[in-house]
């Protein structure tokens, strides 16, 4: 008897009839085609290809990646001229897109689906076959025992055939022996779990094509409307055109911040942040209030909002000596510390007899340290203090190149104030006005608010991708646990009493055989004994 | 009162510390007699026994040669204190990691050090838990010392004050995801003590000539690489649900559920080589030795996630709170 007539499995599954040594191919192009084949969708093969991808995934968290750590990447080039263009060139920074490494888990799943495939269509026809005949010899099989009992075949037999159906055995008759099968779930979930595996790379495709992230960074009290330009940075997948947005305005009314201030070993964390918004869907006059809070984003029609970042803006004025307005807004500074000490910068063009620029310290709870210098000891605003650097010159706003406007190119310029000059840098605490020095005008800080730094993502399969994984893990669940196995009864008349055979055969890892074939003895003898197992 | 109940936690766990030790002493010295002892009357049973599976195995086909339930030796002393110790101290284990908990007010496994913790906690917890099903004592001796040495690592390296928990673990998922990929790892662990006395085994069953001794109630090679791979699937299912909470959490937090973050390629690589691991025990050439192989490297890539990835690495999980 063939072993896995019933189950169709690579060649080189261990629990195959086929043979170990690759058996070379036939001369001709459809012999060596069909031979790669075999070789693509052999156990060994996949074994490999699952080693390969493992060892392959790893440099990825050796090396900073472009899609996780960008500014990582940036400072691999500083640490490592010589190395960079190397690594650049083996796509090392962009690994989990890189060719090799997409080759190794396409591979993968070609040989995956060329495996799967055949397995489910000799599934479908096995789930609907009657278990196979009785094997002649009954004691070559894994398990096996003999009883005697009382009784006529028939009478054995229909007792045997009533205990394996309770047991949901799917049994057949054949002559004075029975043959039961269970467990067919067994390979309906390993299916299953495969097949899953492919929906999740689909899912996660379309996903990928058909969805949009950005961030932008949103002050207490201003609005942000959801369309391509108004992000700060946008990335969408390749269907994602400029109309396709769904153009709500979501202002922030405020953020809230809650920190430590009693454990001694935590002043100054954390504890939950909130943020107020106000939303309001196109072609709609109404507006509903809602919070986001890491961990709980705001989810608009499939669109989310999340909290991922916040720091201070300071909002400052500049003005001309001759008192008109030639700067007015809120600044957002980046946050260098756990303090939230901030570093910002500050353009003004126009307006002023030289263009200015100003690079900004904020201590939102000012302290002097022993050697002098300022820092922050709380991020909570106590007393916030702004200290600007003063800079003239050509800004080199007008040269038509993209300028950060977190950083300042002060090689060009003059300082005319701040350290490293004679002059006094610019000092405010919240609502102070002071001279710009020579004579250039007036700075004000009229306060200073928060900001959200928000990521907004839209991902149309994501729901797709968990239905996927669901099954995965039920198909798991079920090919790992639920046992597939062979019963066979044969009764014999001997001299007035019946002689039982017994016997039984696991289909893959199944610690229960032995106990099921000497329980199904007692139910068919009668005969209760003591540990059998 | 968290500073004094943490106290308190840090106590016990330093006398849990030393239970373990002084089992591990224990089970050791028991594997050392008991071997030692088997060397003396290696007897004609033994060859017996050497003779017939040789014969089944020019003989039989199809069949499988039902493990011959091994002599069992006589249970020393030792080996009884070991595993009231092992219960004891584990006792105090589960104390100190309550306490913990209840100093920080929330569940005792929000940076390294509690991590470690529960971690040994529960690789012990499995680790009794299947004493009263089968009798694994003789991986007693791997498993009180790994937990001591992590333990040891732990207090020394990793220990950090109770602090609030920052806001983006302020989930329900900490609680299950993080539970559950320690609950993995516990099952690892087993599976990996299982799997290096197999190969021990397996060597010493290839060459009869061999010097290794191991205690006759230890199975047979092939007894401990059903006992690994039933441990270790239960390991895998449990990881399978960490990566599918982790990226739901992750989706929750940070707007994506899988960005290649360093541990997310890590818990992935566990995950891919344990698959790895299942499909090698059922790939002609790959059952045996090579398979138990996959799930030493599998549970070493868990520990270098644990304490390398978490401690060096740079990415989004950074709350080794070091
Ligand atoms: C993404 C790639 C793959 C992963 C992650 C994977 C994972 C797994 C896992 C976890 C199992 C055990 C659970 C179960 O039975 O469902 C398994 C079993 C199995 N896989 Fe895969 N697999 C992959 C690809 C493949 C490929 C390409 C083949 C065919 C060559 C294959 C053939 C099998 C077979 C035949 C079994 C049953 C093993 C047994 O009889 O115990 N798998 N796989």
């Amino acid at each position: 008897m063939s072993r896995s007539s019933e189950l169709a499995r690579p060649a080189d599954h261990y629990d195959s009839d086929g043979g170990d040594a690759p058996v070379g191919p036939r001369l001709g192009p459809v012999g060596w085609l069909r031979f790669g084949w075999r070789q693509l969708t052999s156990m060994r093969t996949a074994l490999l290809l699952l080693l390969l991808l493992a060892i392959a995934a790893v440099p990825g968290s050796l090396v900073p990646q472009r899609s996780s750590d960008p500014n990582g990447v940036a400072q691999y080039r500083v640490d490592h001229p010589d190395l960079f263009p190397i690594v650049d060139g083996l796509q090392g920074f962009d690994v989990y897109t890189s060719v090799w490494f997409s080759s190794i888990y396409l591979l993968l799943f070609v040989s995956l689906i060329g495996c799967v495939l055949p397995r489910t269509a000799h599934h479908w026809r096995a789930m609907r076959s009657r278990p196979p005949r009785t094997p002649a010899r009954l004691a070559r099989m894994e398990e096996h025992t003999e009883r005697e009992t009382a009784g006529t075949v028939a009478e054995v037999l229909e007792r045997a055939e009533g205990a394996l159906r309770r047991r949901r055995y799917r049994v057949q008759r054949y002559g004075d022996s029975l043959s039961a099968e269970r467990g067919y779930l067994r390979e309906t979930g390993n299916l299953v779990f495969h097949g899953s595996l492919v929906g999740i790379l689909v899912a996660v495709a379309v996903g990928g094509s058909l969805g949009y992230s950005g961030q932008k960074i949103v002050v207490e009290g201003e609005p942000f409307v959801n369309y391509v330009a108004g992000y700060d940075s946008f990335t969408r997948g390749r269907l994602v055109g400029d109309a396709s947005l769904d153009p709500y305005r979501l202002t922030l009314d405020s953020l809230d911040v809650v920190y430590e201030r009693d454990n001694p070993n935590a002043i100054g964390q954390a504890l939950d942040f909130t943020a107020s918004v106000t939303l309001r869907q196109p072609g709609e006059d109404d507006s509903t209030a809602a919070q986001i809070k890491v961990n709980e984003p705001l989810r608009i029609d499939g669109t989310d909002v999340y909290l991922l970042g916040n720091g201070y803006a300071p909002r400052i004025t500049v003005r001309s000596p001759e008192g008109e307005v030639v700067f007015s807004g809120a600044v957002p500074f980046l946050p260098q510390d756990g303090n939230l000490f901030s570093t910002g910068v500050v353009k003004v063009p126009d307006g002023l007899p030289e263009q200015l620029g100003m690079v900004g310290l904020f201590y939102p709870t000012p302290v002097t340290l022993e050697s002098g210098a300022l820092a922050s000891s709380f991020p909570d605003l106590t007393d916030p203090l702004l200290s600007f650097n003063v800079y003239t010159g050509d800004l080199g706003l007008d040269e038509g190149v993209p300028v950060s406007v977190y950083t300042l190119d002060t090689e060009e310029l003059t300082q005319i104030a701040g350290r490293g000059t004679d002059v006094d840098s610019v000092d405010l605490a919240a609502g102070d006005t002071a001279e710009l020095p020579d004579g250039l005008g007036t700075i004000t800080l009229d306060g200073v608010s928060r900001y959200a730094s928000f990521e907004i993502h839209s991902d149309p399969a994501r729901l797709w991708v968990l239905v996927f994984a669901v099954l995965v893990l039920a198909g798991l669940l079920t090919s790992l646990f639920i046992p597939r196995r062979r019963l066979w009864v044969k009764a014999a008349q001997v001299d007035g009493a019946v002689r039982v055979e017994l016997a039984g055969l696991a289909r893959g890892d199944d610690p229960g055989l032995v106990g099921a074939v000497g329980e199904l003895a007692e139910d068919v003898t009668g005969v209760r004994s003591a540990a059998t197992t | 009162m968290t500073q004094t109940l943490d106290e308190i936690s840090a106590i016990l766990l330093y006398a849990a510390m030393g239970g373990y030790a002084i089992a591990f002493i224990a089970f050791t010295f028991d594997l050392a007699r008991r071997s030692a002892v088997r060397t003396a009357v290696e007897s004609g049973a033994e060859r017996i026994a050497a003779a017939r599976s040789g014969a089944s195995a020019r003989g039989g086909v199809g069949t499988l040669e039902r493990p011959v339930a091994p002599a069992r030796d006589r249970e020393g002393v030792s080996l009884r204190v070991a595993v009231v110790l092992t219960v004891l101290s584990w006792l105090l284990h589960l104390g100190a990691t309550v306490l913990r908990g209840v100093a920080g007010a929330r569940v005792p496994w929000a940076n390294m050090y509690e991590f470690a913790m529960t971690g040994t906690l529960l690789i012990m917890a499995v680790f009794l838990g299947l004493l009263l099903r089968r009798d694994l004592r003789f991986i007693g001796a791997g498993i009180t010392g790994l937990v001591v040495l992590m333990l040891g690592v732990a207090t020394v390296g990793f220990r950090v004050d109770v602090v609030p928990l920052p806001a983006a673990l302020q989930s329900y998922w900490l609680v299950i995801h993080v539970l559950v990929a320690i609950l993995g790892t516990a099952f690892f662990t087993i599976g990996f003590a299982l799997s290096v006395v197999q190969l021990l085994q397996a060597r010493r069953e290839h060459d009869p000539a061999s010097r290794l001794r191991l205690p006759a109630s230890v199975p047979s090679a092939g007894v401990l690489e059903n006992a690994a791979y039933r441990v270790v699937i239960v390991g895998f299912v449990f990881w399978t649900f960490t990566l599918i909470a982790g990226a739901i959490w992750a989706e929750a937090a940070w707007g994506r559920y899988w960005g290649w973050d360093t541990k997310e390629v890590w818990t992935f690589i566990i995950w891919v080589v344990f698959a790895g691991y299942i499909h090698a025990r059922a790939t002609r050439g790959w059952r045996g030795s090579r398979s138990a192989w996959l799930a030493i490297v599998g549970f070493s890539a868990v520990l270098f996630n644990f304490g390398i990835v978490n401690v060096f690495f740079k990415g989004l999980h950074a709350y080794s709170g070091l």
